[in-house]
């Protein structure tokens, strides 16, 4: 008891307080600049979604009409299911594909290496030089029936999910390649002499030793397919649009790229498109909490 | 002689298969990227009238595209490098050190402050850029920080969530006496840190240096909002304004920007590999 109160005597003699007088240089700089870069704007922006503005000093309170407009507004709800859509597919396509290409390469194969270095490229370049590959061989491809990318939603919803595919899988891979290395061999080797099958072995063993990376794998494609900004731009900028009930929107617009496009119809929109981000933010929130807190439960204690 | 049959042991007829089956699933994964280096070598009009045709003597037109990639947009292609260069260095340089350092203070100091700060880090990592990018960018203005020059410290600023949160996770990992001892020996906090810390940091340095680093040099929208885009252009926004202004577009001159724009990073790429999927693996299992 007194030794352990001695050695945090010491602790706070020798290394925190020293290192507290040194504050401003340690923290402050840092400091400084996320109030900057984070906590102001976070702040502001909360303020503002309940304003009309131009530029943030002309603001002007008007309550939760930007909130009541957003309600009838059909491009946001468009955005919304493309949006929820677009997670589902990309979440279960993205790591099935990933996890199932990590599986490959860790058994004993010539050029597993070499595979693996092919398979993360893709992720090293930006949305936006992507979208522009991408649309190019789909327009490549439709030329040959006669169409193109925008013609038709369908053809940018999916464009958008094999894009995205492309550019992550190698990315999950990685984490999966990690997560397998680390299941316990012993493990591997007593499911072989208790006779346990493969896909028993799989199911039993594997699966349930590499759920953190499961965790961290679908914690991460659901993240990115909600804030998915570039690659949507780039593609097909959320054409093809539409009129419909006398509005006019975007139909391949997922909700990044909604709020973005409704700040820039006109400065009465400013307010609006905030109070989209106001519910983006607390939306990807819950779901990045509640995902955490759902697959966290199914881990093995190890 | 014994080393030789050890070999043939490890691969058994079912992995042979295997990574034909790979090369094959490979060589279709490089074809996006294939499609570009063949285009940026064909004209115009050829890459119009069939994208997945091969250059032939009518259709080849050399180095021409690049040529004309480089001034192509209105805009030096290189100034838009360079900027992305100086943009993507000195942000990256900048969240290791101060990011590093403000971690370090977390971890040890525990104050009410420390504590404070980092759970405000924690949530600024779940909190989309949407959320704050209208009032970042007057933000910026207002501050003048919406230069290539001073654009590092917003991105310090937006980035340091993440970076915190790791170091703040590996300087718990480190253990105490190193640092007694340094103090003992009489080593005031900033020598500790920069000769005693730092180099422990290593290996954590580098996996957040590659994942800040690819995120500040793919970054779109950030650099279009703060930074006055008639004089300062990044990679991204240059491509983008390709694609966005120029009535038809040439695709020959564009494929040959994309290939100027990709063939670094994947020369680094191949350089450094090693690094790179480690630092991912690190980054995510923490993440």
């Amino acid at each position: 008891m007194s030794k352990k109160s001695d050695g945090a005597g010491l602790n706070s003699r020798l290394i925190r307080r020293p290192i507290q007088r040194w504050a401003p240089l340690f923290i402050l700089p840092v400091f400084a600049a996320f109030c900057i870069g984070f906590v102001w704007p976070f702040l502001q922006g909360i303020y503002l979604s309940f304003c009309t503005f131009n530029i943030p000093k002309d603001a002007k309170w008007v309550g939760l009409a930007n909130y009541s407009k957003i309600w009838t507004d059909a491009s946001f709800w468009n955005a919304f299911k493309n949006t929820a859509l677009f997670a589902v597919v990309s979440i279960i396509l993205i790591n099935v594909l990933a996890f199932t290409i990590a599986y490959a390469l860790t058994q004993k194969m010539r050029g597993s290496n070499l595979f693996r270095t092919v398979f993360f490229m893709p992720n090293l370049i930006g949305g936006v030089v992507l979208g522009y590959i991408w649309s190019m061989i789909f327009d490549g491809i439709l030329r040959g029936y006669s169409t193109y990318l925008t013609a038709n939603a369908t053809y940018g919803f999916w464009g958008l999910v094999i894009l995205v595919a492309w550019q992550q899988i190698g990315y999950m891979m990685i984490i999966y390649i990690a997560g397998l290395q680390a299941v316990p061999e012993d493990m591997l080797e007593a499911a072989k002499i208790d006779g346990a099958s493969g896909s028993q072995t799989l199911f039993k063993v594997i699966i349930p030793n590499v759920m953190p990376s499961i965790t961290t794998c679908t914690f991460l494609t659901l993240t990115n397919s909600f804030k998915l900004f570039d690659q949507n731009l780039a593609l097909t900028g959320g054409l093809p649009s539409v009129i419909q009930n006398g509005a006019k929107f975007n139909q391949t617009e997922l909700l990044a790229l909604n709020i973005y496009s409704t700040y820039n119809i006109n400065k009465n929109w400013h307010g609006v498109a905030q109070a989209k981000a106001v519910i983006f933010f607390i939306l990807v929130a819950v779901l990045a909490i509640a995902q955490q807190t759902a697959t966290r439960r199914k881990e093995v204690q190890q | 002689m014994s080393k030789e049959s050890v070999k043939i042991k490890k691969y058994s007829t079912g992995s042979t298969v295997l990574t034909v089956v790979f090369v094959f699933i490979c060589l279709a994964w490089i074809m996006p990227i294939f499609e570009v280096v063949i285009n940026s070598l064909k004209s115009n009009n050829a890459i119009n009238l069939d994208v997945f045709a091969l250059p032939k003597s009518d259709t080849f037109v050399g180095m021409d595209n690049y040529i004309k990639g480089l001034t192509f947009g209105n805009y030096p292609f290189l100034k838009s490098a360079g900027y992305s260069l100086f943009i993507s260095v000195v942000s990256t340089v900048l969240i290791l050190l101060c990011c590093s350092m403000a971690a370090w203070y977390i971890a040890r100091v525990q104050s009410g402050f420390a504590k404070f700060f980092y759970y405000l880090c924690l949530f600024s990592m779940i909190v989309p850029f949407q959320m704050v990018m209208f009032t970042l960018t007057s933000t910026a203005d207002a501050l003048k920080l919406n230069t290539p020059w001073t654009i590092p410290i917003i991105y310090l600023g937006f980035g340091a969530g993440l970076a915190i949160f790791m170091f703040v996770g590996f300087v718990k990992g480190l253990p105490l006496e190193i640092e007694e001892a340094a103090a003992i020996d009489g080593c005031g906090p900033v020598r500790t840190y920069f000769n005693v810390v730092l180099p422990m940091l290593k290996p954590t340095l580098i996996s957040v240096g590659i994942l800040e680093l690819m995120w500040v040099w793919n970054d779109y929208l950030l650099p279009y909002l703060v930074l006055d885009i008639t004089k300062y252009r990044t990679i991204p926004i240059h491509v983008q304004y390709l694609k966005g202004s120029y009535g038809t577009v040439d695709l020959g001159a564009t494929m040959a920007v994309i290939m100027m724009a990709i063939l670094p990073i994947i020369i680094v790429y191949l350089f450094c590999q090693k690094y790179i999927i480690k630092g991912v693996a690190a980054g995510a299992v923490k993440g």
